[in-house]
């Protein structure tokens, strides 16, 4: 590989990777995301490989393993372009069949295609799925296309055109200015303007100024960040350059997973791959603007995603945030300058200054601007990665995405934004998906777990659920956090034991209440949110558990249904 | 583990700022858990205090202190998994194995810990062994593959 040095040199290299590229060949995309490969993609694979080989169509098709397509619950998921057939539950069995009928013969094979559980229509073309039909697929769509370990395969699709716009055609401001009028909002929980964050970094004093990919996804539940980083690295990557370049950084740092050895590879490989190109180091595309990158690794505890205590772990320190009163922007890794956002809200920004914010702010809501990625799991039919319009209503999610509830049961809400969100219930599911509609009532998105609850589900256990889960990743540094989430969990768990008191659910507001207003970070403050959110809506449900020792979701293993502690506890 | 390979891994890693949790991290990978001897020279090398060290080391619960079974077990009990029956397939293997959460046999046969999200909720409830997933956990499937480990 050839180092370039202007956009000149770009734009011919990506002229010469199209024109090595038959337009008309057969090629076919393995889905290499988490879940496909739990469910045996690589046997599928080789089988692939070892049919072409015994087939000696080496030259004829071509072969590409791919970042997540989406559509998990059917994996593995196999798509066959130039036509895009998407075939799933795909066995090493069906392989030299697709390879004789689909990829030489141009011919569909029915059995392996999307049938419609309702309608019993089929589609053959992955754009016909009402899976994927029904989503706008801006940052993830690409990720049926591109081998993420390929640079050109990137560039080949468009890539890094944005941040040669941005270095050579604007100035540091005006790249600034447009984030800023496009109103994107940060995806990592918070909602929290993109643009004016990167203009307080920007305008702090000191020359050395950091900007940090959070890759950290530690919401349980929530896959969407890791299946776009993995699947599509050079698009975060392009976003964060364009980014310090904006604010004026020249050192990055990616903060991520340690269990995910994919994701860790992938990262590697498109950082030495850019770096090669001269797309990253010392005088980019020849603009004289230099940037760097590291890969920092989190080991596994949930509040190290939160900003200040993301810092405190790249400087080698135990992950305690600080008061908030310090903004990091100002003041992060070693007092300097830093500049954080969420994986998605970089893998945004190369969208933006290749279309334009005017393009951009028409998408979505008043305040709510572009597309969302969501994790849809629980109990839905169609379960995956999605990628809707924000204002999109929650039931065209759950039900025109994601087919609606399975074995015959009923909605009975949908949770957002994990530990630190809140359950919404079946009556409010034409809500938005908004930030600010959500957050007002009691169930922020937090960074876009979005859990589908059916009626097998208690929802006062779920409450306690969420808060075992905080009491082991809370730091225990301030006080509100860590005792107040003991206490409540303490009290629940007796709740769903049947051993509940009068008085209790009162007892369990205070305390809420005073690790809300307390806690030192939003770990702490948003703590509460679980139970408050599920109090509100299914009040009913706790006083079951109290009152008449019954859980109604017949879940509870200690309860009966028609009431009374069982006679063995 | 020998003092070789310890050594080479701070090496590599000396002079960064902020290389201690890197460093434990890439011991504990090659050694499955951190000995005392190593957190003592990983303090005297990098020359960060012993009780620093430890303080990191026990912090995070995914570095261990003892050591560790020849097959390492992982029940995600995150959200989506509870939701699908994590806690069955957690009271299955604790029948089987004999042991609890953060704990390990007395013939280190077998090491069990709950984790919180594979990012396989699709697939929930989620188990690994050794770093195989497996989806959609069945009491009766979990059974027959513990079975296979020696
Ligand atoms: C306990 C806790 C955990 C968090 N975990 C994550 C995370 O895993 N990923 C993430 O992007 N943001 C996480 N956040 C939010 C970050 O603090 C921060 O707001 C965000 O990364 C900023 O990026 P954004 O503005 O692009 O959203 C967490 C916050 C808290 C309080
Ligand atoms: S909750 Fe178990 S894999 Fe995500």
């Amino acid at each position: 590989m050839a180092r370039i040095s202007s956009v000149a040199e770009l734009e011919e290299l990506r002229k010469d990777i199209l024109s090595k590229r038959e337009p008309g060949k057969p090629w076919i995309a393995f889905c290499g995301g988490i879940g496909c490969l739990c469910l045996g993609n690589d046997r599928v694979i080789s089988a692939f490989a070892e049919e072409i080989r015994k087939q000696s169509l080496e030259a004829k098709v071509g072969l590409r393993m791919t970042g997540c397509h989406g559509f998990c619950e059917k994996g593995p998921s196999v798509v066959i372009y130039p036509e895009e057939v998407c075939y799933l539950e795909v066995t090493p069995e069906d392989v030299p069949e697709i390879i004789a009928q689909t990829v030489v013969g141009k011919k569909v094979i029915d059995r392996l295609v999307y049938t419609d559980p309702k309608t019993g229509e089929k589609a053959a073309h992955l754009f016909e799925i009402p899976f994927y039909r029904n989503q706008t697929r801006f940052l993830i769509g690409n990720n049926p296309r591109i081998n993420p370990r390929s640079i050109d395969d990137y560039l080949a699709a468009g890539g890094y055109s944005a941040l040669a716009k941005a270095l050579f055609e604007m100035s540091p401001e005006q790249v600034l200015a447009e984030i800023k009028k496009a109103n994107l909002r940060g995806r990592g929980g918070g909602g929290f303007p993109a643009g004016l964050k990167w203009e307080t970094a920007r305008n702090a004093p000191g020359e050395e100024k950091y900007v940090i990919v959070n890759a950290h996804e530690g919401e349980p539940g929530a896959f969407m960040d890791r299946a776009l980083f993995t699947g599509n690295p050079h698009c975060v990557l392009e976003g964060l350059i364009i980014g310090a370049y904006a604010i004026g950084a020249h050192q990055g740092f990616i903060y991520t997973r340690h269990d995910n050895p994919q994701l860790r590879e992938n990262i590697d490989i498109a950082l030495a791959q850019a770096k090669e190109y001269g797309l990253l180091g010392e005088n980019i595309l020849g603009s004289g603007f230099n940037f760097n990158v590291e890969v920092h690794l989190d080991i596994g505890i949930f509040v190290s995603g939160e900003s200040s205590a993301l810092m405190r772990s790249i400087e080698g320190k135990a992950p305690e945030p600080r008061p908030k009163y310090i903004r990091t922007s100002v003041s992060g890794i070693w007092e300097k300058p830093s500049n954080l956002n969420n994986v998605e809200t970089w893998a945004n920004v190369p969208m933006i200054i290749n279309k334009g914010s005017a393009w951009y702010a028409g998408i979505g809501t008043e305040r709510s601007k572009g597309t969302k990625l969501i994790s849809l799991s629980g109990k839905v039919c169609n379960t995956g990665v999605v990628e809707v319009p924000l204002g999109t209503p929650l039931k065209e999610i759950v039900y025109g995405i994601g087919g609606g509830i399975p074995n015959g049961k009923k909605l009975k809400a949908v949770h957002f934004g994990g530990p630190m969100g809140g359950s919404l219930p079946e009556s409010l599911i034409d809500t938005p998906l908004d930030f600010d509609a959500l957050a007002k009532l009691g169930a922020p998105m937090g960074a876009g777990a979005m859990l589908v609850i059916d009626e097998d589900t208690c929802m006062v256990d779920l409450a306690r659920h969420f808060l075992e889960f905080l009491a082991g990743e809370s730091c225990g540094k301030c006080v509100p956090c860590r005792e107040g989430i003991r206490q409540m969990l303490k009290i629940l768990t007796r709740i769903t034991k049947g051993k509940g008191k009068e008085g209790d659910l009162e007892l369990l507001e205070e305390l809420a209440g005073v690790t809300r207003e307390a806690a030192l970070c939003a770990l702490g403050r948003s703590a509460p949110n679980p139970f408050l959110s599920t109090l509100k809506y299914f009040r009913d449900e706790y006083e079951a558990h109290i009152k008449e020792k019954r859980c109604p979701a017949l879940s509870c293993k200690e309860l009966s249904a028609s009431g009374g502690a069982k006679k063995n506890e | 583990m020998d003092n070789d390979s310890i050594d080479q891994i701070i090496d590599k890693q000396r002079g960064k700022p902020g290389s201690l949790i890197q460093v434990l991290m890439e011991i504990q990978d090659k050694n499955q858990w951190l000995p005392r001897e190593a957190l003592e020279k990983v303090s005297e090398k990098l020359e960060v205090p012993l009780s620093r060290v430890l303080r990191i080391a026990t912090f995070y619960k995914t570095f261990k202190l003892i050591p560790e079974g020849r097959h390492k077990i992982h029940i995600c009990t995150g959200t989506a998994c509870h939701v699908r029956g994590a806690q069955r397939v957690l009271d299955t293997v604790q029948d089987l194995t004999g042991i609890k959460p953060g704990e390990t046999d007395p013939d280190l046969k077998f090491s069990l810990e709950t984790v919180n999200c594979l990012g396989c909720c699709t697939l929930g409830p989620v188990l690994e062994i050794d770093g195989k997933t497996f989806g959609k956990a069945a009491p009766a499937e979990i059974a027959d593959e513990l079975k296979k480990y020696e």
